[in-house]
């Protein structure tokens, strides 16, 4: 732990770095996976073709979807978020879709019959039914996300996978093992207030 | 004038071959209430979901208010015909509170009148005032059931469209909710079409039953004269109107007495008392109990009318004539 006490800004810097780096690319995966999620639960046929190519982006491995994008957007913070954006894509679209096709169809043959346009259909009523779902969706992106944002460093993205890339380029262990250790500790911290969020939608109706 | 007119209404699903409402006629007078009945699947469903337009008629044409029901936004429309179905829909993330509050607010109420207009319609639906705060998942189903009613009702609207309602609840719920829902229909005087396959129910609510099978109404008409004069084997056979005693007890003594029936002078103090909505074979059982020609009939402690045996005779006839005059349906 002596390279923690001496360093521990550096090691601070790293976790801003990567705190921002998933923040940023969640919030834009939202940004995307919210509209796409109302349509595809709206147009049922194009369920099928946009999830198949979300997932195929899926498997994909990260770091090849990484080097794929370095002659587009360069080295940096772009490239890294991108790739993150689109891993988030599939599990993010896929709990919007599940969430607002398994409402009660009840409830949205009242939501009709009391008169609400579309767009009140959605805010009132769809989208905080399907929140609990939206929400277990966040979670699991945010996880896997926080893992996969270690090889940001590969791109000179900055983050906690620094601290990786570096212990094993120069054989430090401890090195590896702190940055592992902070790459858990954010993830088991940000499962923590996820959880609790998606406990609290639960719970706000009864 | 009517308030709702069907024109040739017709709803033809791409899925099937026959359609699920068949070129139907009819008109509603303001205040009355309708029952649909008839066997599952036959578009009683179909038929009142086009009034709402959640479904879009294939052909044909709906007044209401006189009014081609396509030339209103369809939102519109619908604030102002009140709905009510078997699995309530009541929006489980809000409270009984809003939900109740859902249609005043999609017209921009003020919330002072929304709040007072909570308050009453729960007093109307006879959930006490602190059921306010609750989650529909906190009631039961006849409380529930309510609650849907009260939502329903919230912004006063003229027309009220419920598709069994009362079809999930037990027995005894039902027949509270039954009493409870005529008693409301005496306060505000609504044009109710209320779906049902109960044919109980259907009786016991109804000012006019629209008997369908097939997607086409077979009989549109009272109560005593669909029981006393069912024009096919198929309404016969579904109000079982050859069987007197049974059918003494689907007719409520209300419809007996007629509706114009003048209350006759007192001189009845001592006799057991009928109530308009007791059942004609429990009329008869107290008129042979008493040893009388006639009884009376009263409500909210009034006396409404006088049955006499006579009256209760003068359906027995008819049944014969209406079991002879049958005219045989194909297919039926
Ligand atoms: N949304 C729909 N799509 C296709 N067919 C339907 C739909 N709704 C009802 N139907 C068909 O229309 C017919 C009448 O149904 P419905 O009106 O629900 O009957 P009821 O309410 O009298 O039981 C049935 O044959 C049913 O299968
Ligand atoms: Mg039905």
């Amino acid at each position: 732990m002596g390279y923690l006490l001496t360093n521990w800004a550096y090691v601070g810097t790293l976790l801003l770095q990567h705190l921002w780096l998933t923040g940023s690319a969640m919030a834009i995966s939202v940004v995307i996976a919210l509209p796409l999620g109302v349509l595809l639960a709206r147009v049922a046929w194009l369920r099928g073709p946009v999830l198949g190519f979300l997932g195929l982006l899926y498997t994909i491995p990260s770091l090849s979807l990484l080097v794929l994008l370095i002659p587009v957007l360069r080295l940096g913070y772009w490239p890294a978020v991108v790739t993150l954006v689109i891993y988030a894509q599939l599990v993010l679209v896929r709990n919007v879709v599940v969430g607002m096709v398994g409402i009660d169809p009840a409830v949205i043959e009242a939501a009709h019959g009391m008169g609400m346009n579309s767009w009140q259909r959605l805010v009132q009523v769809e989208l905080p039914l399907a929140l609990p779902l939206l929400l277990a969706g966040l979670r699991i992106a945010t996880l896997s996300t926080i893992g996969i944002a270690t090889i940001a460093a590969f791109v000179n993205a900055g983050g906690l996978g620094m601290l990786l890339f570096d212990g094993v380029r120069t054989s430090n262990h401890e090195k590896i093992v702190i940055g592992a250790i902070a790459v858990s500790l954010l993830a088991i911290g940000a499962n923590v207030l996820l959880r609790r969020a998606e406990l609290w939608s639960q719970q706000s109706r009864g | 004038m009517s308030i709702i007119v069907a024109e040739g209404v017709t709803k033809r699903f791409s899925s099937d071959s026959r359609p699920a409402v068949d070129a139907v006629s009819f008109a509603v007078d303001p205040g009355e209430f309708i029952v649909l009945l008839g066997p599952s699947g036959c578009g009683k469903t179909t038929l009142l979901k086009m009034i709402n337009r959640i479904y879009e008629p294939t052909s044909g044409q709906l007044l209401i208010d006189g009014v081609d029901s396509r030339s209103l936004p369809v939102t519109h429309l619908r604030r102002r015909i009140g709905y009510a179905i078997q699995q309530t829909g009541l929006f489980p993330h809000f409270r009984v509170e809003q939900n109740i509050a859902v249609v005043p607010r999609l017209l921009g109420w003020e919330r002072p009148r929304i709040e007072a207009r909570i308050t009453e319609l729960l007093d109307l639906v006879g959930l006490p005032h602190d059921f306010r705060r609750r989650y529909p998942r906190q009631l039961s189903g006849g409380q529930q059931q309510r609650v849907g009613l009260a939502r329903a009702l919230a912004a006063d609207p003229a027309i009220m469209l419920m598709d069994e309602p009362f079809g999930a609840l037990d027995a005894i719920t039902r027949a509270r909710l039954q009493d409870e829902l005529l008693h409301i229909q005496r306060k505000v005087h609504k044009t109710i079409l209320f779906v049902t396959h109960d044919i109980e129910e259907a009786l016991r609510l109804a000012d006019r039953m629209m008997v369908m099978n097939h997607g086409q109404i077979v009989q549109f008409d009272t109560p005593l004269t669909i029981l006393t004069r069912p024009c096919t084997r198929f309404v016969e056979q579904l109000t079982s109107a050859n069987d007197v005693l049974r059918r003494l007890s689907l007719l409520t003594v209300a419809s007996a007495l007629g509706r114009e029936r003048p209350p006759a002078a007192g001189g009845s103090a001592d006799l057991p008392p009928l109530h308009p909505q007791d059942d004609l074979r429990f009329a008869l059982t107290q008129l042979l109990g008493a040893g009388e020609s006639s009884l009376p009939v009263i409500d909210d402690g009034r006396e409404v009318g006088r049955l006499t045996l006579a009256d209760l005779r003068a359906m027995l006839p008819s049944t014969v004539a209406g079991l002879e005059g049958h005219v045989p349906v194909s297919g039926a």
